[in-house]
């Protein structure tokens, strides 16, 4: 362990787990002042090839109130055959199925480097995947046509046994049939009336166990021990007929006037099809995947009015309260998103228009479902065409890279306790004791669900220490904590993933360099970032803000260097120093002789400076003479590529050059070192100017180290 | 006099029509014998219940004692006593409420009468009375013929010689023929008589032999056979039994009656009958009315059909009556409109409001705006005004018409309506000759026909835009019940080939109606079978609570152009609800379904709607069964013609403002509830039909031709009708299948050529004779083209200060049309009593006006009837036995409530059959004649059973075969060797090839297709279980369900009349 950089980096490879202290304040008051929370970033189904499940069961300590899983941090006495939780310190009996167990013979669980480890369960029944496909037809042709294409072409990709279901929307919403040779049926909803679930069942005929329409039919005895599944199929059996009503769907036939936006019943379709999956699997992997080219235009969940004249609702509108539709929406949503991640289902939304969808609104759904939320142009483009496919993507085992129905338990040892977590889950308001009475993000738990996951999804999980000054770990004392993950795996399996975790304690006063060292800057940028956006959904933007501002010179201020009252004295340890600002691009670097490539996630630019787009416009490239110029042209396309390949979604990428049009995506990200408000470079080869107003790093850390230095804070 | 005709004592003389214009059907002119005619027919209704006969007596003699003081009314008071004690059911309808006055003195009489019953002679003596006699001896015109009576009437006659003077002794004794010799009057006729007449009988035989009947105690007991037959044994003449005794008199009364007949010359076979019939104990009274002597149906018919079936009936005369519905005659419209069109209750209305009242004859005018028209006469011509449109009056609206009247050289015109002088627009503008005509009147329909058509402008559309054309969609019940029976897989095979034939206009080569398709069951399947389909495709609706149209594009197409989608379609609807298990239904939200599509494809249109049990589906407009015998003949009762609920007629209100017009196919196995689910086709201008216990093996070509028939007759769509008068009366009333917002336009989402609409008039002003009452129709309606348009009726009446020319021009079956709706609408609201009691006392008041204004002076024991009005007593009977009016126990809520319906968009000649239903003889005319057999009168009497009868009345077809039907008859029919073989109830007759089951099988067909729904035959035979079917349709006898017979009805009519005029 040679840094704590590599230590950082080898215990996410192995648990997926990063904290933002890896030496952890031994006190409940030490930890308040090191300003940023004791947390972790935590990646529950983090990608192991080298890590194969076990087909047994995990042993549990059999305190009722702990229940912890046997781990390589537990004390094990071989002889007596018995070991000691780590947490509760109960001491436990071995099961009869571990009587060879010696310390030559361990078992893989109490392996050091199985700190996290997973089992299959082999008990209970196992329920095929299911993806239940929600299409808006409000779009244009071109546009639905290459929707069309790509959900014919996703069932190539879905498991053989996987259950489909198909729901089109525009002003009415048809939930279709699927079991039927002939003519094709559907059952066809009002876009505008809101169904209880217990409405939609009934229409749907799912609340009795035999339909007339169902009867006159009599197949073979069903094969799953479901109501119906008249609407959710298996794949290998419809796929051709699927593929032919995909084929057919037509545009939303209903007439749109001129000055009018296509009545779009998003609100209810999703509510069909979650009223649909309760109705008919609830608790088993289900996937519900809106596909919709704008806004929802009536019924319940409405964004915006069908009258064009009547834009959708702008910032400005969110700001003064004046979004006619907007909590009204957003309850619908919620309303939604809660009853899915009851029922273990996830919602993903793919939205692809020039103008904006309501996704506001809507967010919630992907949100507290772990569901995708993925924005485009359209949905003829690439961005989302590989987007969608990647949903489908398999890992190194075959397997499909999403989960579903999880929860995940964090049980701490008595130093900690659990503050709450933000990510994509649900709390299941599970009380034990490690939950702590302060929240921070989701609390009051420590188990939540996690409808729908893939091996990047990632929780912040916040902890308290709960230990008073007064009491002092013994020295070379560690925290633990154990992370339990139950999921239903891409093949169905029911699948417990265990990561546990230890940390040595430090005293703060004797030993805080240690804790500083230890702290991960880039994880606490993430950890506190999500702090600031969980705040800023019930809080005003300003006061958030401002709370971010004062973390962050409270953190200046105690870990900081400096003498008092002298700003230039102000200095940051190395691991630190990145955590105020750590995007290094700045409006300086854009040279006419350079190309940048930038990569924010979800926009990949690449740009030619001034020079550099004039020689390929003058063809240099073309040039035998030039061809060092045609691989400096080549290698930042290369580089964006692999970018492309792997990330999800699928980012905007952006081949521009200086003066571009959509050169506005790097301008608007770079440092604004120089502006038109700064104009001392001018003429000079400094870069470009910036027009905003935004201050730039410069002066931002100007007023930090002032603010840090002053005493009067 | 010379304008009225004395009749009954002088039946046979009925003098030429042409003269004729009141018929006086003369009874004995003097009290007893009225009151006597009273007495024989409660004897009558009593006398199957002996044991009431006793009751009943005492109180008649009560009343008989009384009569002399209070003749009029007397007697008739203590009828109604009977029913109470005996009969309620059957005696209610025509008496008087009962009083508890009127009870007492009824079993004040019952005291007496038992403690008096040795001493009868006496009260009979009394009874007898004077006036008998004197009515008697009045109408004894041959002494030889009756001379052997005097003896038998000693006692009686010695009062009544006081009045009667020379020939008193004759008449009591041999009823019959007192009865002919009725009234001073018919004094010098009398030989001719034909008939036995009833007055006299009543008169004679009945008061005086019912003192007999009561002073044996146990008449009842008295074996009736051997009572009758006993005494008429001796030689009928003599018949001097009375004297000895009334027990006696009152059979001898029975026997002469026998001998007599065939000296009168009785014409018709049912004299035997008569002649057996038993004294007051029996089942049929011991003496009656000769029906031969009453007005009969089928002679008018005849008589009209002879005098005015052979030319053309020219219309341009104001006021005419035209001949009778039953006639085939040829319309020239020379002005006013056809009565194909327009048939009026009176064609000359009386000046004031005053003269109305007193008459109380219903001014009403039935319309039946679209039709239909024999090949001969044209349809009416379509006139373009072009972008102006029609010329109307600028005040009241009225359309320009023949009345209009041009003035100043043809610059302005004055209205016909109001008066109001208008300017004739420039490019209308013509000269006027020297008549003050314009010089085009002839070449524009508008200024000289009764009937025509304007296009329509935008003005007249929907949103001022012209209309798209109609659709039609069809909505399949497919639960349980429907595909069971079959229904299903008949009705889409047929529909395959039906689409072909939808209605088309003019020439054109392809309909313009687009067709849709829906089934369902609790839930709804909508169609799209958008012709680019492969496959059609089903949208279900489950959301029957908040109904809606799932799809636009693809429901409503072309048939043409989605042949191959809708018949794939129609292939598979039976397949894929074969093994259905669902018995439950929606409706209300069915024809929410079809509407909302008809408005979301901005059009209007008709739906057909196949629909099979009580929608008990948790759904808007659910209904339950609510069907209870219990309340027939409660206050309650009307409470089963009422809608269920409020549900329907909101719906309808909705559909008439889209134009949806729905048609309803009923298949019930049980209560459906028509009185709810027939609201909205009734409401809508829609039809019902209805098929109790649907079999296709049984019922498929009943069905299957109604189908047809409905699916391409020409409709009108999205109408609305006005009817605009001149100044002095007003429509104030409208009965039909429509619906209205206002007072004065008739709303109609649809309406086709079978549909009518009966308007009611009232003054509000003087008329004025010179210048007549005009009428003005005027339907805008959208054809199946797609094309707006307006349809002009007009017909001038004549006007009247004299209360005879009223009664001279008026029609009996036109006021029969409006007196049924009227009554059919009234037990909405009222208890069918009540509306019994009503109808007879209009009509009485009508004839009782007649007699007090118009006819001759003459004795009130008189009934005259108006010649146009004869038949009143008659149909109105008829309509009062209906089984709306008077159901049997074998009639249905449903079927009630089914008629109830059908009756209130028929028109005159529907009405016509409908209750007085047609009879044919097969085998009496010569096999070999073209025409078709005169028709007898709707009675037992008339059958014999050695031949074979065809009945229709619109909506049934039965053929009665009597028992003794000689066998090469039968084979040749039926194709069997005996009558015993033939199968009873058998609807099809085995197709032969001899001339009489050819002539038979084409009389069935030519009566089906007159009809405009298809009547099933129903094969009957003498003395089978069937027989009490058929026999509910010979109108002129009794009912089993209370009905009275005619002359019965006559009979309290007279009472009635007379009551009212005393």
């Amino acid at each position: 362990m040679a840094t704590y950089l590599e230590f950082i980096q080898q215990n996410e490879e192995r648990d997926g787990v990063r904290f933002s202290w890896n030496v952890w304040p031994s006190s409940r008051l030490e930890a308040t002042r090191m300003v940023v929370p004791l947390a972790c970033l935590l990646t529950p189904l983090k990608e192991r090839p080298d890590l194969p499940p076990v087909q047994y069961e995990p042993v549990l300590c059999s305190r009722p109130t702990c229940k912890a899983i046997l781990n390589p941090l537990c004390q094990v006495d071989y002889r007596a055959k018995l070991w000691a939780c780590n947490f509760c310190f109960q001491r436990n009996q071995f099961p009869p199925a571990y009587t060879g167990i010696s310390e030559v013979n361990q078992p893989a669980e109490l392996m050091p480097q199985f700190s996290t480890i997973e089992y299959v369960i082999q008990r209970g029944a196992q329920s095929p995947l299911i993806f239940l496909y929600v299409v808006d037809t409000c779009l244009e042709e071109d546009d639905l046509q290459a929707l069309k294409e790509s959900l014919q072409m996703s069932l190539s990709l879905l498991p053989p046994d996987a259950l489909v279901g198909l729901i089109t929307f525009g002003r009415m919403v048809q939930v279709h049939e699927l079991s039927c040779e002939g003519i094709s049926k559907s059952y066809v909803f009002r876009g505008t009336k809101d169904l209880t679930a217990k409405q939609i069942q009934d229409m749907l005929g799912l609340t009795k166990p035999a339909m007339p329409m169902q009867q006159a039919r009599p197949g073979p005895p069903q094969e799953h021990p479901f109501v119906s599944s008249r609407f959710l199929q298996p794949v290998h059996k419809i796929d051709m007929n699927l593929t032919d009503l995909l084929g057919e769907l037509q545009r939303d036939p209903w007439p749109v006037t001129q000055g009018k936006r296509p009545l779009r019943s998003t609100g209810v379709a999703l509510s069909i099809a979650v009223g649909l999956l309760e109705g008919t699997f609830p608790n088993t992997g289900a996937r519900i995947m809106l596909f919709t080219g704008g806004p929802p235009t009536q019924g319940p969940g409405m964004v915006v009015g069908d009258e064009l004249k009547v834009p959708i609702r702008s910032w400005h509108d969110i700001e003064k309260d004046n979004a006619r539709f907007m909590k009204k929406a957003t309850k619908h949503y919620e309303m939604l998103a809660n009853r899915t991640a009851t029922n273990g289902h996830c919602i993903d939304i793919y939205a692809c228009a020039l103008d904006q969808t309501g996704l506001l609104e809507m967010k919630c759904c992907a949100n507290l479902t772990g569901g995708h939320m993925v924005m485009g142009d359209s949905f003829n483009t690439s961005l989302f065409k590989q987007t969608f496919q990647r949903i489908f993507s398999k890992d190194f085992n075959g397997d499909f890279r999403m989960a579903f129905g999880a929860t995940l338990e964090v049980k701490t040892s008595r130093e900690l306790k659990v503050a709450g977590a933000i990510g994509p889950c649900v709390s299941l308001n599970v009380k034990g004791p490690c939950v702590s009475e302060n929240e921070l993000g989701v609390g009051g738990t420590n188990q939540w669900k996690i409808c729908g996951l893939d091996p990047t999804s990632t929780l912040g999980i916040y902890f308290e220490v709960v230990n008073q000054h007064n009491a002092p770990v013994p020295q070379g004392g560690r925290g633990a904590i154990q992370f339990v993950t139950q999921y239903q795996h891409s093949s169905t399996q029911r699948r417990i993933r265990v990561t546990t975790i230890a940390r040595n304690w430090a005293d703060a006063q004797s030993q805080l360099r240690h804790i500083e060292a230890a702290f991960d800057q880039e994880a606490a940028a993430v950890l506190m970032a999500r702090l600031g956006v969980f705040r800023a959904e019930s809080e005003e933007g300003p006061d958030v803000l401002r709370w971010l501002d004062r973390q962050l010179i409270r953190l200046c201020q105690k870990f900081g260097q400096y003498n008092k009252e002298d700003p230039t004295s102000f200095r940051l340890s190395d691991s630190f120093s990145l955590y105020p600002q750590p995007v290094l691009l700045d409006s300086s670097s854009i040279l006419a002789d350079r190309i940048l490539l930038m990569d924010t996630f979800f926009q990949i630019v690449i740009y030619l400076g001034e020079t550099i787009a004039q020689w390929r416009k003058a063809g240099y490239q073309d040039m035998p003479e030039y061809e060092n110029f045609k691989h400096l042209l080549q290698a930042p396309l290369d580089d964006a590529q692999e970018i492309l390949q792997a990330r999800f979604p699928m980012p905007r990428y952006i081949n521009t050059e200086h003066g571009g049009s959509q050169a506005r995506f790097l301008l608007s990200k770079v440092n604004p070192s120089q502006t038109h408000n700064n104009l001392y470079a001018w003429g000079q080869e400094t870069g470009a100017p910036i027009l905003t107003d935004d201050v730039s790093l410069q002066v931002f850390m100007d007023h930090l180290k002032k603010l840090a230095v002053s005493s009067a804070c | 006099m010379t304008g009225e005709t004395k009749w009954g004592c002088t039946h046979n003389e009925r003098q030429p029509v042409s003269s004729t214009c009141a018929a006086i059907w003369a009874a004995p002119a003097c009290l007893p014998r009225v009151s006597s005619i009273q007495l024989w027919w409660a004897t009558r209704v009593h006398s199957p219940h002996h044991s009431l006969w006793s009751l009943q007596w005492p109180s008649t003699r009560l009343s008989a004692n009384i009569s002399p003081r209070f003749p009029g009314s007397q007697p008739f008071g203590s009828v109604p006593l009977t029913p109470v004690v005996s009969q309620p059911t059957v005696l209610q309808p025509y008496g008087p409420p009962p009083t508890s006055a009127q009870v007492t003195a009824q079993l004040a009489g019952m005291q007496i009468s038992g403690a008096v019953a040795p001493a009868l002679p006496p009260v009979g003596l009394g009874y007898g009375s004077p006036a008998s006699l004197a009515s008697a001896s009045g109408s004894f015109p041959n002494p030889g013929l009756y001379g052997s009576y005097p003896q038998g009437q000693a006692p009686p006659l010695s009062q009544a010689q006081g009045h009667l003077g020379a020939q008193p002794p004759q008449r009591s004794a041999p009823p019959q023929a007192s009865t002919f010799t009725s009234p001073a009057s018919g004094g010098p006729r009398m030989p001719s008589m034909t008939g036995p007449f009833l007055p006299g009988q009543g008169f004679g035989g009945p008061s005086l032999s019912q003192p007999n009947h009561v002073s044996s105690p146990p008449p009842q007991a008295l074996p009736p056979g051997t009572q009758m037959t006993g005494p008429p044994g001796p030689p009928p003449p003599m018949h001097s039994s009375q004297q000895p005794g009334y027990q006696l008199q009152q059979n001898g009364s029975f026997g002469p009656a026998r001998g007599p007949q065939p000296n009168y010359g009785s014409p018709y076979p049912g004299a035997p009958t008569f002649g057996s019939q038993p004294g007051p104990p029996q089942p049929l009274p011991p003496k009656r009315l000769d029906p031969d002597a009453i007005p009969s149906p089928i002679q008018v018919i005849e008589d009209d059909r002879n005098n005015r079936g052979s030319e053309p009936f020219v219309t341009g005369v104001r006021g005419q009556v035209p001949p009778l519905v039953t006639t085939n005659f040829l319309v020239k419209d020379q002005g006013n409109a056809s009565p194909r069109y327009i048939r009026c209750t009176s064609y000359n209305i009386p000046c004031t409001s005053d003269m109305a009242k007193q008459a109380q004859v219903p001014l009403a005018a039935v319309i039946k705006p679209l039709a239909r028209l024999p090949p001969e006469e044209v349809s009416p011509y379509v006139v373009d005004h072009g972008e102006s449109g029609p010329l109307r009056c600028n005040r009241c609206k009225a359309y320009m018409c023949p009345f209009m009247q041009f003035i100043e050289g043809g610059r302005r015109f004055q209205c016909c309506f109001c008066s109001c002088i208008n300017d004739v627009p420039p490019q209308y503008f013509q000269h006027l000759d020297h008549t003050g005509k314009r010089v085009d009147a002839y070449d524009r329909p508008e200024l000289s026909l009764g009937s025509y058509e304007f296009l329509a402008t935008v003005d007249y559309c929907k949103n001022n835009k012209f209309p798209s054309p109609p659709a039609f969609i069809f909505m399949i019940d497919v639960s349980y019940n429907a595909i069971r029976s079959g229904l299903v897989r008949l009705l889409c095979e047929e529909l395959k080939s039906l689409l072909d034939f939808l209605p088309r206009e003019g020439g054109t080569e392809e309909s313009a109606i687009r067709v849709g398709f829906v089934t369902y069951n609790k839930v709804l399947h909508f169609y799209n079978v958008k012709s680019s389909l492969a496959q059609p495709q089903m949208m279900v609706v489950s959301d029957v609570a908040d109904m809606f149209v799932p799809l636009l594009d693809g429901f409503l197409v072309n048939v043409s152009e989605s042949r191959a989608v809708i018949t794939s379609l129609l292939d598979q609807i039976p397949e894929m609800f074969a093994d259905t298990r669902e018995t439950e239904t929606v409706f209300a939200p069915v024809i929410q379904a079809g509407m909302e599509a008809l408005k979301a494809a901005e059009c209007a249109g008709k739906l057909f709607l196949f629909h099979t049990s009580l929608p008990i589906a948790e759904a808007p407009g659910k209904l339950k069964n609510r069907d209870d015998r219990k309340l027939i003949n409660t206050d309650k009762e009307k409470t089963l013609f009422q809608p269920q609920t409020g549900a329907y007629q909101t719906l309808a209100k909705e559909c008439v403002a889209q134009g949806c017009c729905v048609d309803l196919f009923l298949f019930p196995n049980q209560y459906v509830d028509v009185a709810t689910l027939s609201v909205v086709p009734q409401l809508t201008g829609g039809s019902v039909y209805k098929y109790a216990c649907f079999q296709v093996e049984n019922d498929q070509e009943r069905f299957l031709s109604d189908l047809r028939r409905d699916v391409q007759k020409v409709v009108g769509f999205d109408a609305v009708m006005r009817v605009r008068t001149s100044t002095g009366i007003r429509a104030v009333d409208f009965f039909g299948a429509f619906y209205m917002s206002n007072t004065t336009d008739v709303e109609l989402a649809g309406l086709d050529g079978d549909k009518t609409v009966t308007v009611e008039f009232k003054h509000d002003d003087r008329l004025n004779e010179e210048s007549g009452a005009l009428l003005q129709c005027a339907l805008l309606y959208t054809s199946c083209a797609g094309q707006r348009r307006l349809r002009i009726h007009n017909l001038a009446l004549n006007c009247c200060t004299q209360l005879a020319d009223l009664y001279r021009n008026c029609e009996t079956d036109t006021l029969i049309n409006y007196m049924a709706k009227f009554a059919y609408r009234g037990v909405l609201n009222s208890p069918v009593k009540t509306v019994r009691d009503t109808l007879i006392t209009q009509c009485a008041q009508i004839l009782a006006c007649y007699r007090k204004n118009c006819a001759s002076p003459s004795s009130a024991g008189q009934l005259i009837l108006p010649e146009c009005m004869k038949l009143l007593p008659v149909y109105l009977n008829c309509v009062l036995k209906s089984d709306v009016l008077q159901p049997g126990a074998e009639v249905t809520t449903d079927d009630r409530a089914y008629v109830r319906q059908l009756v209130t968009s028929m028109d005159v000649a529907e009405t016509n059959v409908f209750f007085y239903p047609r009879l044919l003889p097969l085998t009496k005319s010569p096999i070999e004649s073209a025409t078709e057999p005169p028709a007898v009168r709707a009675s037992e009497e008339r059958l014999s059973n050695g031949d074979i009868y065809l009945l229709e009345n619109g909506l049934n077809l039965f053929l009665w075969v009597g028992a003794s039907v000689q066998q090469g008859v039968v084979q040749s029919l039926f194709n069997v060797s005996s009558f015993s073989q033939i199968t009873s109830g058998l609807s099809v007759l085995p197709v032969l090839d001899n001339p009489l089951s050819k002539k038979v099988r084409g009389l069935i067909d030519s009566l089906r297709a007159q009809r405009s729904r298809y009547m099933k035959l129903i094969v009957v035979k003498q003395e089978d279980k069937l027989e009490m079917l058929f026999k509910h349709f010979l109108v002129e006898d009794k009912s089993l369900s209370g009905g009275a017979s005619y002359v019965d009805f006559l009979c309290h009519m007279h009472k009635e009349i007379r009551q009212l005029l005393s």
